[in-house]
């Protein structure tokens, strides 16, 4: 019970966290253009980085 | 813009774009990096989906300058109108319902194995609680997009899928929560959310093709700009919007220029192509004193002409008017799904309520009896079904995407699998509407010659010359270097090469469209251009005519020009047909008990593209002809039309496959939940494989395009 009592909260935590994580994510504009972000990676970025 | 301008120095402006030629990482790379080199842009973001860039930029830099930035790395590209701006996504706001469920459905699954598992006394209590903790606030959020569309259905007293997993779900809630509050053995909060999570992930799917399907749609149809060069009082020139056009003005129409506005010509003399409104294929010449028509495409030499009617007024919108009456037979149309559940809702509540009345009977209380009613309306609740449609749309979609057909909502492949009779348009439908160069003296001219006639007809914009330029490079040649290149309006390009004087132009007399190629001591070269056939058009048409559909050409052309089409390609053909005959033909054709496929591309076929049972557009089509088909094609093979009848056919017999495969998991587990036996962790494993079983059959249609 004692380890329950830890185990569970610590679950839910780390579950809020990843749906806090998406909500920031989907408020920034990252699944606006996901065709785009597909493609992105297929960039030779030869200048200097940004 | 302009009040952007006034911003004071060092603030940047941000400015969107459309660019419809992007499709692919290169594309991206080439426009970000010609904006970025401009003095001016501090950073210049595409956004793939949408085919829009939008750049950031220092006031000094106009919207000119940036459009010609794109046009030196090879895109078209057009400022982005206010009243163009995109519609909202779909997807976007099922997306937080999804995120939810399923962070609540993994969460309270996990407490659920422990109950299952043998969670006794206040441990199951415990977890019970905090079940009920993360489901209720989470059933609340996530069931938002079933409960407002039910409630929508109910107050029209109608009834559709979502009123039976409304009362599905708020019922198994309450029951949940009550089994909570007294200690009961079984609560059902895992099995509620995971039945909103597959279904919100079907309607997000849906979405999703809507949205992609949309977006692609839109970027054909913003590349058009309507308008035309003013002629001021002055002198002076201003291009104006079509919207801002007023009878009494002159327009200076250039060739290769469609007609923003009906007017009558005031000087120049020139011929005009009709073909988008009429659909008729031999141009019409024009002299001072004529009336010529919105839509109609200037050929040959400049011309003034005088508004006479704009906007609303044109003999365009009357078509266009035409056309928006002319889509009710689709929107009578009703979805699979809707019909489905449209059976599936008053006999999954009968069976309900019966086995309520039926427990009741046998004696078993108010409480028992009511739990079991429960679990039947769970058991039943079409979470297989609720994908069965979405997924197998979704993955034909996708399949006919990569092969340059565009599907524009999911009910258009419902459609187009019923088509058993097709109409097609000739000019630019069956044909590619564009003037190619005949074949035949393409490969009998000299490299030479052929160099220097790309070269001279590359730099004019007249129809015949881009449409020889286009084939030479399609051949592979390059553009010989040209000296004092100078256009004369209807008479040609001319030009020096290595010091001789070479000229493309109008031929001295030739019957029908044809380019004369004259190079100093050289015999003249005479290159007819016709419109030709598209590529594929015998063996398409022979493969629709296999799968049951017999074609016929509806052209607005003349008899002489479809009966040559007709004996080509083995169809019959009605030729002289105006829009409204179009139409009528359709109609005639529903009325007989046909489904009707139309496949047009001009304005003049914008109302029979409505009225059919599905149509198609190649993507050459007039804005109007994209907007009101269902598919729209890419690229000149006529093959892509077998292809997505096959494609939807297929796809129709798994979405039959997957209701038979949904129900058949109802018809084992209802008699389970009827005698009482049902347990939630027996509801939540069957529900997830006839999800999996329902995703896996539709997968098997990811080669469906080919």
């Amino acid at each position: 019970m004692n380890g329950l009592a830890l185990l569970i909260p610590l679950a839910l935590l780390m579950g809020l966290i990843g749906l806090g994580a998406f909500f920031w994510a989907l408020r920034k504009g990252q699944f606006d253009d996901l065709e785009g972000a597909a493609n992105r990676i297929l960039i030779d970025e030869d200048g200097p980085a940004e | 813009m302009t009040a952007l301008a006034r911003l004071p120095e060092g603030e940047l402006q941000h400015t969107v774009l459309i660019v419809p030629g992007m499709h692919c990482a290169g594309c991206m790379g080439k426009v970000e990096r010609g904006l970025k080199a401009l003095a001016g842009v501090s950073s210049a973001r595409v956004n793939l989906s949408a085919r829009q860039v939008a750049v950031a930029h220092g006031p000094a830099l106009t919207m000119p300058e940036l459009m010609d930035a794109l046009s030196r790395e090879g895109f078209s590209s057009q400022p982005r109108g206010e009243e163009l701006a995109p519609p909202a996504s779909a997807v976007k706001p099922l997306l937080a319902p999804l995120a939810v469920a399923g962070f609540a459905c993994m969460n309270v699954m996990l407490l659920s194995v422990g109950i299952w598992s043998g969670a006794e006394g206040s441990t199951r209590e415990l977890f019970h609680w905090l079940s009920a903790l993360i489901g209720v606030p989470a059933i609340a959020y996530a069931g938002r997009p079933f409960f407002v569309s039910a409630w929508g259905a109910l107050k029209h007293m109608r009834t559709n899928m979502d009123v039976p997993i409304s009362i599905g779900v708020t019922l198994a809630t309450c029951l949940s929560l009550y089994e909570t509050m007294t200690g009961g053995a079984d609560a059902w909060f895992d099995g509620t959310l995971m039945l909103l999570l597959f279904l919100l992930a079907g309607r997000a799917m849906d979405a999703a093709m809507r949205d992609k399907a949309r977006s692609g749609v839109d970027a054909l149809l913003r590349q058009a700009a309507p308008g035309a060069m003013i002629i001021g009082p002055g002198g002076e020139l201003q291009w104006l919007a079509a919207s801002d056009l007023v009878p009494g003005m002159t327009m200076r129409v250039a060739a290769g220029e469609r007609l923003a506005a009906d007017g009558e010509v005031i000087t120049g003399i020139s011929r005009f192509d009709r073909s988008l409104l009429t659909g008729e294929s031999a141009p019409v010449a024009t002299k001072p004193g004529e009336i010529i028509h919105a839509g109609t495409l200037n050929l040959d030499a400049p011309v003034d002409v005088r508004v006479t009617a704009a906007g609303q007024d044109t003999s365009l919108a009357e078509v266009a008017r035409l056309m928006e009456s002319a889509g009710q037979a689709r929107s009578r149309y009703v979805r699979i799904a809707d019909r489905a559940s449209r059976l599936y809702a008053p006999a999954v509540h009968s069976l309900a309520l019966a086995s309520f009345i039926g427990w009741m009977l046998a004696g078993a209380g108010v409480y028992h009896s009511t739990v079991i009613a429960i679990a039947v309306l769970i058991i039943t609740c079409p979470c297989a079904i609720g994908l069965a449609v979405p997924v197998a749309q979704v993955v034909a979609t996708g399949a006919l995407m990569k092969h340059g057909i565009m599907v524009k909502d999911g009910s258009a492949l419902e459609r187009l699998a019923g088509v058993d009779r097709m109409l097609i348009d000739k000019t630019g439908s069956l044909t590619l509407g564009r003037p190619v160069p005949d074949p035949a003296v393409l490969n009998a001219l000299p490299a030479s010659a052929a160099e220097v006639a790309l070269a001279l007809a590359s730099s004019s914009r007249h129809p015949l010359s881009r449409g020889l330029a286009e084939a030479l490079a399609a051949k592979g040649y390059r553009a010989a270097p040209l000296t004092d290149v100078s256009e004369k309006a209807g008479e040609g390009v001319s030009a020096q090469w290595l010091g001789k004087k070479v000229s493309l132009g109008r031929p001295v007399s030739a019957q029908g469209m044809a380019v004369a190629l004259s190079m100093e001591g050289e015999p003249v070269w005479l290159i007819p251009l016709a419109d030709r056939l598209r590529p594929d058009a015998v063996s398409a048409l022979s493969q629709m005519e296999r799968m049951g559909i017999e074609g016929t050409i509806l052209s607005g052309d003349n008899t002489t020009a479809v009966a040559d089409l007709a004996r080509q390609t083995g169809l019959t053909g009605q030729a002289n047909a105006s829009p409204q005959d179009k139409h009528d033909a359709i109609r005639r054709l529903q009325e007989g008990g046909k489904q009707v496929l139309m496949i047009g591309d001009g304005l003049n076929d914008g109302p029979a593209l409505a009225a059919a049972n599905a149509s198609i557009a190649p993507g050459t089509a007039s804005d109007a002809g994209r907007q009101a088909a269902d598919l729209v094609f890419l690229g000149d093979s006529l093959l892509a039309l077998p292809r997505a009848v096959r494609s939807a056919r297929r796809t129709m017999s798994v979405i039959r496959q997957n209701f038979a495969l949904a129900i058949g998991y109802n018809v084992l587990a209802v008699p389970l939940a009827i005698a009482g036996q049902i347990t939630p962790l027996l509801a939540a494993a069957a529900m997830s494989t006839s999800s999996l079983i329902v995703i896996a059959n539709s997968l098997r249609l990811i080669r469906s395009a080919r």
